[in-house]
């Protein structure tokens, strides 16, 4: 772990914690430590600088909906932006809370990308239709709404198994 | 004209009451009118199947309703679901509609005429 002009540079140990942390972040420091072969106040210190300089975001439960009663419906828009516009149709976007993720991206025409949610179908298009299309430097948008999810995973350390070495 | 004596449902709404034209659920066209004169152009601008979604939805009448405000154009544009309207045909019959009110309501046909 190095620290240079207040950026923090993770190394293969930061990794091996995170790791662990992603399988179950309600292990002990002790039990990481015992894993890897290092002391528990080695990883307390380590996860305290990655807290700190934001590698990690957050603790949090994934939550299955479904089994939690909460009916939703899962949508990716598609939104078609002036160009001038796009930077701050983001943003705007990725201030509301029915909105899960935002991406922009060049293809042949400068697009948004987002997911969103909603309690059912009209309440998807009212959000659209009141939120997103008066939006300034909308030009259209596409919405696909989700039937069927075959995977859905965050962003994993074991992603990067190359950086690993494990 | 002036606008102190204008007739409310001649208003331009700002963007956020603006009435945006859809083909489907989530689907919008880009096609977007803020005033009943700007809503009677653009009947003819979107498609068939953008004015087929709206008006069975109730979506005109209900702008009409509560942002335009207006009396009559409501119950008017709610009757053309009765006929069944698809295609040309609807926008034939609402454009007539709309049309028709917007001349009354500046002064350029009768009440008899209505």
């Amino acid at each position: 772990m190095k620290i240079k002009n207040d950026a923090l540079t993770v190394d293969a140990t930061d990794l091996k914690i995170l790791k662990a942390l992603q399988e179950d972040a309600r292990q002990t420091y002790a039990n990481i430590g015992k894993r890897l072969g290092i002391a528990h106040s080695t990883v307390y210190d380590r996860l305290r600088k990655m807290e700190r300089h934001g590698v990690i975001k957050q603790y949090t439960a994934v939550v299955d909906g479904e089994k939690a009663g909460l009916k939703s419906i899962t949508a990716l828009m598609t939104i078609y932006t002036d160009p001038k516009e796009s930077e701050r149709v983001a943003e705007e976007l990725s201030k509301t809370p029915k909105v899960l993720e935002v991406y922009a991206s060049l293809s042949e025409e400068l697009l948004i990308m987002a997911k969103v949610v909603a309690e059912n179908q009209e309440g998807l298009h009212a959000f659209i239709a009141n939120s997103v299309a008066p939006l300034p430097g909308v030009l259209r948008i596409r919405t696909s709404i989700v039937t069927k999810k075959f995977k859905e995973t965050p962003f994993s350390i074991t992603n990067d198994a190359d950086k690993l070495h494990l | 004209m002036n606008t102190e004596n204008m007739p409310k449902s001649l208003r331009t709404f700002p963007r956020e009451k603006a009435f945006y034209f859809f083909t489907s659920i989530g689907n919008y066209t880009g096609v977007s009118a803020a005033s009943l004169r700007e809503f009677a152009e653009k009947i003819n601008e979107a498609s068939v199947k953008s004015l087929e979604f709206h008006l069975y939805r109730g979506d005109f009448e209900k702008w009409m309703a509560e942002v335009v405000q207006d009396d009559e154009l409501p119950s008017e544009v709610k009757r053309l679901q009765r006929f069944n309207l698809m295609g040309d045909a609807l926008r034939n019959q609402l454009t007539t509609v709309v049309s028709r009110r917007l001349k009354r309501l500046t002064g350029q046909l009768g009440p008899s005429q209505f």
